[in-house]
């Protein structure tokens, strides 16, 4: 056997400089970034009451819950449960739909090559970006206020929150459009209205129908948590069970949760691609 | 004139024109169809939701006058002409406001850990044993589903009021949606390197150290940054359960009528919402270049 050939590694080091002989500021890049991290980490843990014997002892007591949560039982309430898993999902799809048939025309303004003006089109996306860094949850506080507690204030809550999602999202597809569509339908002396019905909605609608079906199946998880501050749905039913340390009804009430939003997931998806699909057969 | 187009005959045009019709009635009916069904839907969600028309009528002049007296200040002039008066309470508000993104941040930070520590068993190319592939998935799957805030009404029982739940909630729904992420790179990562090193004889931990964490270290990164974003806006609202944060004043300001308390501390949080998507965003296209960005 032949000894493999010596390598000389001070010929390898000269001829790979910036693998052998990195500067020592890029060798420190990555160790000064974990310190700092874990600088702001243990700050953090400190500042915000973090300690071990609170942790081990929350944990105990997490663990208790969670026996007590076995078996899941939803008692005599039953109906009760499944009328507000209905009033969730009604919450979810009424929302979802109002928030799509007013952010339509509001996105039109906002796209590019639809509204070329930059003057009208930045109050309009800052309206949108301000709409959307409020979470759901605090419009639902403000909509209790208007009209009151009760699921029609959820229903408004997601409504407006998805308006402004949705108005950055079916600007961006409306601007991703083709534009020849367009030109034709100008070149045959179409109006701007002729041109955005026959030039661009036919080509946005089919991605506008598959977003607002995920954003259906998505708002299903936000409707069960506005119930919490009253905004009806299960999650006013979960709260209150969690308040009241009904840990075997909170336990059935997740697992309603989480059957719910895995049969929303399955309908949509299936939905989206027979949309996508026949988008693309067309 | 000529005609630039050349015109068919009468009966293979009759022929070609029905067939056309045909075909767009059938879909016309289709689409008829699918929009009935879908009213259909909305009319019975309506009726579930307690939609009433006339209630939200006679309140919607509320709604706009909700607007009209969080932007006006107790005196009664509005907002921005005293900003001293309005934003009053901006030290004990920028604390709190520390005190959310500090939530986040660790929240994000413990999450991102245990979804790094989690991910390789969930992966479909790296996982050792399939049993244990399907446990990991269950486990991130359930930490995904159940909303972050149902978590920190459990957590506030369980490890008493403040920040510590918010975290700890906030850090488990992150492990789940980053576990999730991040099982997704390395299923997209190259397998070659990995063959490379199992063949040197390494272990599956170091295939996993050389071989693949190499490649996905920078989407981790990129996941990781978005996810804090997402958090920010979270631990907004986690001090409406209890759970620390600016959430807690914004609750008290909004159920007590404070009201130009309550456009002030929206502002506070617009504005930081804002400056983490904008400084995040920044530091992932710095990063990880501009495809990294979406």
């Amino acid at each position: 056997m032949t000894k493999p050939q010596q390598v000389d590694t001070r010929e390898l080091r000269a001829r790979y400089p910036d693998v052998f002989d990195r500067p020592a500021s890029a060798r420190l890049a990555m160790p000064a970034m974990i310190v700092g991290a874990s600088a702001i980490l243990v700050y953090g843990l400190v500042d915000l009451d973090f300690s071990p014997s609170r942790f081990f002892a929350g944990l105990s007591q997490l663990g208790w819950i969670s026996l007590m949560m076995i078996p899941p039982d939803p008692g005599s309430s039953l109906p009760i449960y499944l009328k507000a898993l209905g009033e969730t999902l009604s919450i979810a799809l009424l929302g979802t739909t109002l928030a799509a048939l007013f952010a339509l025309p509001v996105s039109l303004l906002a796209a590019r090559n639809v509204v070329p003006s930059n003057i009208l089109r930045f109050p309009i996306r800052r309206l949108l970006d301000s709409i959307r860094g409020v979470d759901t949850l605090i419009w639902a506080l403000v909509w209790i206020n208007v009209v009151g507690l009760g699921p029609f204030a959820g229903v408004l809550a997601i409504a407006v929150s998805d308006f402004g999602a949705f108005g950055k999202l079916f600007s961006e597809a409306i601007e991703g459009a083709d534009q020849k569509q367009v030109e034709g339908i100008r070149a045959s002396g179409g109006s701007p209205l002729h041109e955005i019905r026959f030039g661009l909605l036919p080509q946005v609608l089919p991605v506008i129908a598959g977003q607002v079906l995920y954003f259906i199946e998505s708002n299903t998880r936000s409707a069960t948590i506005i119930g919490i501050v009253g905004a009806g749905g299960i999650g006013l039913q979960l709260a209150e069970q969690i308040r009241v340390l009904e840990w075997q009804k909170v336990s059935f009430l997740i697992l309603m949760i989480l059957v719910a939003v895995a049969a929303i997931d399955f309908i949509s998806g299936k939905l989206r691609f027979a949309i996508i699909g026949r988008r693309a057969a067309a | 004139m000529t005609l630039a187009v050349s015109i068919l005959p009468e009966q293979q045009l009759a022929a070609l024109n029905a067939a056309y019709r045909e075909a767009v009635s059938r879909r016309r009916l289709r689409l008829l169809l699918g929009a009935a069904i879908f009213a259909a839907a909305l009319v019975l969600a309506a009726i579930g939701a307690e939609v009433n028309l006339r209630t939200l009528f006679t309140y919607f002049g509320n709604f706009v006058s909700y607007f009209d007296r969080i932007l006006t200040l107790d005196g009664g002039q509005r907002v921005w002409t005293d900003v001293g008066e309005w934003l009053w309470g901006w030290r004990k508000w920028l604390k709190m406001l520390g005190e959310t993104l500090l939530i986040s941040y660790v929240g994000t930070l413990i999450g991102a850990t245990f979804a790094f520590a989690l991910n390789f068993f969930a992966a479909e190319n790296t996982s050792p044993a399939p049993w244990l592939r399907f446990l990991v998935r269950r486990l991130l799957e359930f930490a995904r589903t159940v909303p972050g805030i149902v978590f920190a009404l459990v957590f506030v029982i369980a490890f008493g009021l403040g920040p510590m739940a918010g975290v700890l909630a906030i850090a488990i729904h992150s492990t789940g949606a980053l576990g999730k992420l991040f099982s997704e790179i390395v299923e997209n990562a190259d397998m070659k390197p990995v063959e490379g090193i199992r063949s040197t004889g390494a272990s599956w931990l170091s295939c996993m150290r050389f071989a693949i964490l190499p490649q996905v270290t920078a989407g981790y990164a990129s996941y990781a940054l978005l996810r804090f974003e997402i958090n920010v806006r979270e631990a907004s609202v986690m001090g409406f359960v209890g759970a620390g944060g600016i959430g807690q004043e914004l609750v008290v300001a909004i159920r007590k009528f404070y009201y130009s308390d309550v456009s002030a501390i929206l502002l506070t949080i617009i504005v930081t919402v804002f400056i983490i998507d904008i400084s995040t965003g920044w530091l992932r296209g710095r990063l990880f270049g501009k495809e990294a960005r979406t």
